[in-house]
């Protein structure tokens, strides 16, 4: 100890003059990737742009998401167009009810569904995988026999059947889509952290005495988030497509709650009184929304693959 | 350096793999693999010891075996005075500060997602947990200096760096928890010569400076010679020689020893375009099926009746001159 | 007339960072049945250069200046008529054999197929010259050889099928790009053995690209020394080795650990190879030269001839490099 407290104490004397240099870590490498990538960036942009409408949209608001415009009611096709003088900037639903402030509500909806499911999915799936990639054998099978009998049980089926059971709430949604959510994840994680614990910087750590979880938690989950982060940005639209699909069975939030599933399926049903606008103003926002996070994925796929450069 | 007591002694180490042929089925025997087996050294305090040897002699998993990061078949491995094979992995723990490693590749080596800060310091954090943060800072930056990087690069990534540059920080890494030994695998072969150099020399007046003792593993025998005080060179998992490092290139005494330094071209065209390279003939044998008796007899030269009976131990011949060979070359 | 010409050649890449210089202002020449070795680190641009040559840059590199092959200019064909330069008349083989190897084709297939394609023979007699072919390279029992799969060889047999599919076409020129580094020692020995047998039985000219001065020393004629992008040395091999003209070539060779000599601490070339991203004015080897005088950093000193066939680039004199 000797020689490094004197060096210490030259040192520290030195260290006054020298300027630390900033470094360059790999996540600013990759968001300057990112930001250079057009399509990316623009996705990113309307993405902010819809999440920021779903919060600001409410003040402009006329009516609200449940009311009925008496008014309107029995004269949709006619009445109920879209326009700045009712109120109804994006016209109204069949039963008169403003779908501005439904498509925002609807907006919110979705965007949280997609959101929390991709981020049920990075929690659990991430941290599941990295510890049966890590310790390997018994322990490894074990955990990903056990993804592989959640992953052969048919998920819609049971989705149903919890909402059936449960009743249809918005809660019970989040439940059943965050227990399907992370099965994938989980594979994905651990296939990276089979490659990433025979690298030898954690051989460095073994050797060094470092706890098997310090090693995880420390060298690699952060050199397997990048592939997280894709895969949970791809993650959300199918969770919203999942969604939509359980609302378009009409199975999904409850009225007079609503979400882009069920707006588009009412859209829809309607479409022969030609109240188009009941299908494409909601149509517009789901279809922009998961175009943007599709561009946004491939962006980031390719910010955070080195290789492809 | 002889009166110098014994830190490390490995005796008999047999490092077995079990793999299953293809097209295995869950019931089939495994086949094993004599990845490291039956080799015996001593290391001294201060000491180099250099272990040379082909891709798949072994020399990697036996240094591995060592300090228990690969599970060893049998045998002894003595650190300062207690048996270390097998310990439980709390009990390891400690011993992990006084024995560090150097690794191959250096940018592999080191997490590309730490600043090199906290990758020098990581040994630190892990046995001394109750150092501040600034005292921790202090010695990263006196150890940067003392492998000779610049200590203002503290927060700058792996990344930023050649390759010379890195095996300076791995070299840090390693000796910032002032160990008694360190292992070396292969630690400049990734290099370019002019850098290959730099990290010989640094490896050197670091050693002579800490007084630790290096396991130095590499396949180029004019590295080794030039950095070892003592060579081992290994053979299909098998010790064939061990001597000091001017003896074995001046008379080698086992003849795969005598090929390999055959084989080493000399960087002067006027000895190298006279000189007559004995070329080794044939394939190095599977370790799964080894040759019976020497493991060399299959590419020997000399091979006689007895080599395919009898397996040849590593005798002392002369001095500190050992090998394991029925007919040693003069 | 010079079998392979390259004049002024520059190799750049252009990459999100920035352009990377990796060959600046390479000229030099090999004659039929020559051996040249393009001796120089990782990021000296070595490989650089015969990849553009062969037309085989990766995407983002560009190639400028002239490579005349027998007269013509590579760079300047068409795909096909390199395709068909690079068949019959120059050879590759790389570092790693598997890269080049088809692992789901056995060794016959992707021998015999090369003949059928380029040379149109029938498949019997394609088959029958790969098997000539292999014994040429010294594989024993190549009949059964010719049968496997690459994986199933070791890495010197696969290193040795290269060579020998590379023959195939009996090439005018064979570029051996570090065909040993990935070798053990006596591998290397019996492939670089292998290959100047190969070089006086089919008078192929060679080009070898390596790192390794030690494997230099015993097989070329020629050395060239490339540092930063940039020829600094080249010369008979012998020469440039007994008294090395250029501080870097000094350095090299004094910085090697030798077998047959004992010392105690080996010269070192201190700091670092170059940032090939930045526009190097002067030459590249300045920053690290202990023997630079001012004008190192300003200009690039030119590539002059000195003493019969040997070229130095260095503003210092040579007697002041002692």
């Amino acid at each position: 100890m000797a020689i490094a407290d004197q060096k210490v104490q030259e040192f520290s004397e030195r260290l006054v003059t020298a300027e630390e240099i900033k470094g360059r870590s790999l996540w600013q490498d990759a968001s300057r990737r990112f930001f250079r990538n057009k399509a990316a960036f623009a996705s990113l942009i309307v993405l902010t742009l819809v999440v920021l409408f779903t919060f600001v949209g409410p003040y402009f608001a006329v009516w609200s998401n449940e009311e009925i415009d008496w008014s309107v009611l029995g004269q949709v096709p006619t009445k109920g167009v879209p326009s700045f003088e009712s109120g109804h900037f994006f016209g109204t639903d069949d039963l008169g009810r403003d779908l501005y402030s439904r498509v925002i509500q609807g907006t919110q909806i979705s965007l949280l569904v997609g959101i929390i499911g991709a981020g049920i999915a990075v929690l659990v799936g991430t941290f599941y995988g990295a510890v049966a990639g890590y310790f390997g054998g018994r322990i490894d099978s074990a955990m990903m026999r056990t993804v592989d009998i959640l992953l052969a049980i048919p998920y819609m089926f049971i989705l149903i059947l919890l909402l059936m059971v449960f009743g249809r709430s918005v809660l019970m949604l989040f439940v059943g889509i965050g227990l399907v959510s992370w099965l994938g994840m989980a594979r994905i994680v651990r296939g990276q952290t089979l490659s990433i614990k025979n690298k030898e910087f954690v051989e460095a750590a073994l050797v060094t005495g470092v706890h098997p979880f310090t090693i995880i938690f420390r060298h690699i989950v952060p050199n397997l988030l990048g592939v997280v982060a894709v895969y949970a940005t791809l993650l959300v639209p199918e969770m919203i497509l999942t969604e939509s699909f359980i609302s378009f069975l009409g199975l999904g939030v409850q009225e007079p709650n609503t979400s882009w599933g069920a707006l588009i399926s009412q859209g829809a049903s309607t479409i022969q009184y030609g109240t188009l606008w009941q299908l494409l103003f909601p149509l517009f926002f789901f279809v922009i929304s998961l175009f943007s996070f599709y561009f946004i994925g491939d962006g980031l796929r390719d910010a955070l693959d080195p290789k492809d450069r | 350096m002889s009166e110098a007591e014994t830190m490390l002694s490995v005796d008999n180490l047999k490092v077995y793999f079990d793999i299953k042929p293809e097209g295995a089925m869950l019931w089939t025997k495994p086949l094993r693999l004599k990845a490291v087996d039956g080799v015996s050294f001593d290391l001294k305090k201060g000491e180099t010891l250099g272990i040379v040897g082909e891709s798949g002699c072994g020399k990697s998993t036996l240094a591995r075996a060592v300090i228990s990061m690969v599970p060893s078949e049998s045998g002894r491995v003595v650190w300062m005075g207690s048996d270390i094979l097998g310990l439980p992995v709390d009990k390891m723990r400690p011993l992990r500060r006084e024995i560090q490693m150097i690794f191959q590749d250096p940018l592999a080596s080191l997490d590309p997602r730490m600043t090199i800060g906290e990758i020098i310091a990581e040994p630190l954090k892990t046995h001394m947990r109750n150092l501040k943060p600034k005292e921790i800072k202090e010695r990263v930056q006196a150890m940067m200096d003392k492998v000779g990087l610049l200590p203002n690069q503290i927060n700058r990534y792996p990344h930023e760096f050649s390759g010379g540059q890195c095996q300076r920080i791995g070299i840090a890494r390693s000796l910032i928890l002032e160990p008694k030994l360190v292992i070396c695998d292969e630690p400049v072969s990734a290099l370019d010569v002019s850098i290959q150099a730099q990290v010989i020399n640094l490896l050197t007046r670091l050693q002579k400076e800490l007084g630790i003792s290096l396991i130095f593993i590499a396949h180029d025998l004019s590295v080794v010679k030039h950095i070892s005080d003592r060579v081992l060179v290994l053979y299909l998992g098998n010790a064939v020689e061990m001597s000091d490092g001017d003896e074995l290139y001046m008379r080698p005494r086992h003849p795969y020893t005598q090929l390999l330094i055959s084989a080493v071209p000399i960087p002067d065209p006027e000895i190298e375009q006279n000189r007559e390279v004995d070329l080794i003939k044939g394939e190095l044998p599977s370790p799964i099926n080894p040759p019976s008796g020497c493991v060399f007899r299959t590419r020997c030269p000399r091979v006689q009746e007895k080599c395919a009976k009898e397996k040849p131990v590593l005798q002392t011949i002369e001095g500190t001159h050992q090998v394991a060979c029925h007919f040693p070359l003069d | 007339m010079s079998l392979l010409e390259v004049r002024n050649l520059f190799v750049d890449f252009s990459t999100p960072d920035g352009t990377v210089h990796a060959v600046t202002d390479v000229s030099f020449s090999i004659a039929k049945g020559e051996t040249l070795a393009i001796v120089g680190e990782s990021g000296s641009g070595k490989s650089q250069i015969v990849f553009a040559a062969m037309g085989l840059l990766a995407d983002n590199g560009k190639a400028r200046g002239e490579v005349l092959f027998e007269g013509r200019n590579l760079l300047a064909l068409k795909q096909a008529q390199l395709n068909n330069v690079r068949a019959n008349d120059i050879a590759m083989i790389f570092q790693d054999p598997m890269t080049s190897l088809n692992p789901y084709m056995r060794v016959s297939e992707q021998m015999t197929e090369v003949l059928v394609l380029h040379k149109g023979m029938s498949k019997s007699a394609a088959h029958a010259e790969s098997v000539r072919m292999l014994e040429a390279v010294k594989i024993p029992d190549a009949r059964s050889v010719i049968r496997r799969y690459p994986h199933e060889c070791s890495g010197g047999m696969r290193q040795r099928i290269m060579i020998a599919m590379s023959l195939l076409c009996r090439p005018k020129l064979l570029i051996a790009d570090e065909p040993t580094t990935a070798l053990d020692v006596t591998v290397q020995a019996q492939i670089m053995h292998l290959l100047s047998e190969i070089q006086q039985e089919f008078g192929t000219a060679i080009i070898l690209i390596t790192h390794d001065l030690g494997v230099v020393a015993g097989s070329c004629e020629n050395t060239l020394v490339l540092y930063g992008g940039r020829i600094l040395e080249y010369g008979p091999t012998r020469d440039l080795f007994a008294s090395p003209a250029q501080p870097y070539t000094k350095g090299l060779l004094s910085a090697l650990p030798r077998l047959d000599e004992d010392g105690e601490e080996l010269h070192t070339i201190p700091g670092n190879p170059p940032n090939m991203m930045l526009d190097i004015k002067g030459c590249p080897f300045a920053p690290r030269c202990t023997y630079r005088v001012a004008e190192c950093a300003e200009t690039m000193p030119p590539l002059v001839n000195f003493e019969g066939g040997r070229l130095r680039a260095c503003h210092v004199a040579i007697e002041d490099l002692k």
